[in-house]
């Protein structure tokens, strides 16, 4: 149904759109729990960073990205010499534009779910001895989990149809960079290729389906398991 | 700090504004029984208990609990709510909705205390409840989760905050009669924030009354409710004093229960479950005595003890009404009259009088 060059569109979306998301999980979480919970001088400031992505030409960012961190950039060339890692028209260059541009609907979605923990019973799990790490991880992330979930999933569909910034970070190699909404582009451009075109665009809108139902699913099974009552 | 010699458990001296009023109290809590914190709503009391807990910071002041300093301003020391080993009841049971009422009682609960796990769920009667979530609890049940999850952590002290708030009536009562079980059991001070003379009569041995943001008067409860001038902030309408005895006899067709008091005279109340010689503490309240001159003959009223006057005072809040202080042997019980009934009868102090008690009068006690 699908030629070899369309399954290898399809797993290197998977892929990167999952590295994505195992990316910036925890500076995601982290950066919203700073916001949800704490009061800070420039937290107005760090909010309107994390939230550029989201209003910026993703042209815009993808070019920020390579004056950052290409060869001559001053973190690409560090990681360069000293980690030897190359992003730029690479796989994992790809993922981190993608990380990048989802990065504010996760901080989002799990900052909501972190402000709707009641702190009363942080404070309660204080006074029975646990410390901070331990209210984090018993208490205030077991109750954010919906958030969470589908912080995630939301996070992983953003970078799954990212475009703008990958072209111009990681430009369109196949089997390296060229995701599903490149491989689509490219079809596009080549005549004769409606048919094939069509199937990309079938299979953009499977998964996109698919990512927003077991998203909604996670969440109202966790939702279920924090307010589950006996008949 | 080694030179600190203490007898009372809690001991604080703390400042810190609240809107517009300054929270100043400095306190002792006796190192066993109950210590009720007593004001109405808005006097300070929940702050005072947070700034304890370290769930606040005071502007000034220090809060040591036996040798240890737990916050002392000018030393700079604060230590964090997790390690000062308070157990706090809330207002709200506060339980975790994530976790079984099981995982709840345990979630601060240290090795050491598995042992007490099953004896006091026995006594909190929370057996049935422990695969259930928090979410299915009734609001009585979650309470009675949340006292036993604060004392499995094996707290040195334990603070509640009116733990009955937001209960109806019956519910009230019942919650009431565990807490005052169990804070017989237990071994470490408590302290018990509250706004209501019923449920602090009922259950503390002390007694710290606080009045926007100052202590107004402190010490043992039974000799504060004798106290004529607080008549007005100790319930005032409502106030009562304490009597205590021994079970003495079980009335089973009538469900009545006799009590001897230490001087060997009796009252007849509506049955308590207690065995034979266990010790009761009755609640009289101040307007369900009578005085007589005499032992009456024809009367509904069950109870008549003899007593003296002590002293009598005009009440502080009603014109018409005159407050009394008897002696019943060794105890002392307060009654208010009319003025005009005091001044016919001739109630002066000294005067021996008999004390008349309707028995339906007494609430059932824990």
């Amino acid at each position: 149904m699908l030629s070899d060059a369309e399954w290898q569109a399809l797993a290197l979306s998977l892929k990167i759109a999952g590295s994505a998301v195992g990316w910036t999980l925890i500076p995601g979480v982290a950066l919203a729990w700073l916001l949800a919970r704490h009061e800070f001088r420039g937290k107005a400031l760090l909010d309107g960073v994390i939230h550029l992505p989201l209003v910026l030409p993703p042209v815009v960012v993808g070019y920020l990205l390579l004056l950052a961190l290409g060869r001559q950039g001053w973190i690409g060339h560090w990681l360069q010499t000293t980690l030897g890692v190359t992003l730029p028209f690479t796989w994992q260059g790809a993922a981190v534009a993608g990380g990048v541009m989802a990065f504010p609907l996760l901080v989002r979605a799990v900052r909501l779910s972190l402000e709707a923990v009641d702190p009363k019973l942080e404070a309660a799990a204080a006074t029975l001895g646990a410390g901070r790490w331990r209210v984090l991880f018993t208490i205030t992330l077991p109750l954010a989990l919906p958030g969470l979930l589908t912080g995630s999933v939301l996070a992983f569909a953003r970078a799954l149809s990212e475009f703008g910034a990958t072209i111009t970070f990681a430009s369109n190699i196949p089997g390296e960079t060229r995701t599903l909404p490149l491989a689509l582009y490219t079809l596009i451009q080549t005549p004769g290729k409606e048919a094939a075109a069509a199937r990309m665009c079938s299979l953009s809108i499977a998964i996109a389906m698919l990512s927003l139902i077991a998203s909604e699913w996670l969440a109202r099974r966790a939702r279920r398991r924090l307010q589950e009552r006996d008949r | 700090m080694s030179t600190l010699t203490t007898t009372s458990a809690l001991s604080l001296d703390l400042r810190k504004r609240l809107g517009d009023f300054t929270l100043e109290v400095a306190l002792e809590v006796a190192a066993s029984g109950v210590t009720a914190l007593f004001g109405e709503s808005g006097s300070g009391k929940t702050s005072l208990l947070r700034l304890i807990a370290g769930l606040d910071r005071p502007d000034a002041g220090h809060v040591r609990l036996g040798q240890q300093w737990l916050t002392h301003c000018q030393r700079g020391i604060a230590v964090p709510v997790h390690r000062r080993r308070l157990g706090v009841v809330f207002q709200e049971p506060r339980l975790f909705p994530h976790y079984r009422v099981r995982g709840n009682l345990t979630y601060g609960m240290p090795r050491a205390a598995r042992g007490r796990f099953d004896d006091l769920i026995a006594l909190l009667g929370i057996e049935p409840l422990l695969e259930r979530l928090p979410g299915t609890l009734s609001g009585g049940e979650a309470r009675r989760v949340a006292v036993g999850r604060a004392l499995l952590a094996q707290p040195r002290l334990l603070l509640l905050d009116e733990p009955l708030t937001g209960l109806d009536g019956e519910r009230k009562q019942e919650l009431l009669r565990y807490l005052v079980r169990l804070t017989r059991e237990i071994d470490i001070p408590v302290l018990y924030v509250s706004h209501d003379t019923q449920e602090i009569t009922a259950i503390a041995d002390h007694l710290a009354l606080i009045d926007s943001g100052r202590l107004v008067a402190h010490g043992p409860l039974d000799a504060l409710l004798l106290r004529l001038d607080l008549g007005g902030r100790l319930g005032g309408f409502d106030a009562a004093s304490r009597l205590y005895g021994r079970v003495s006899a079980q009335d089973a067709h009538y469900a009545l229960t006799q009590i001897t008091l230490a001087d060997g005279q009796r009252l007849r109340v509506p049955r308590i479950d207690q065995p034979l010689g266990s010790g009761v503490r009755l609640r009289v309240g101040v307007r369900d005595v009578a005085i007589a001159l005499a032992m009456p003959a024809d009367t509904s009223y069950r109870n008549g003890l003899v007593a003296r006057i002590v002293d009598t005072a005009p009440s502080t809040h009603d014109p018409s009404a005159q407050e009394l202080r008897l002696a019943v042997g060794e105890q002392s019980l307060r009654a208010r009259l009319t003025r005009q009934a005091c001044d016919e009868m001739g109630l002066t102090p000294g005067r021996e009088v008999i004390a008349l008690i309707r028995s339906v009068a007494f609430e059932a006690p824990g």
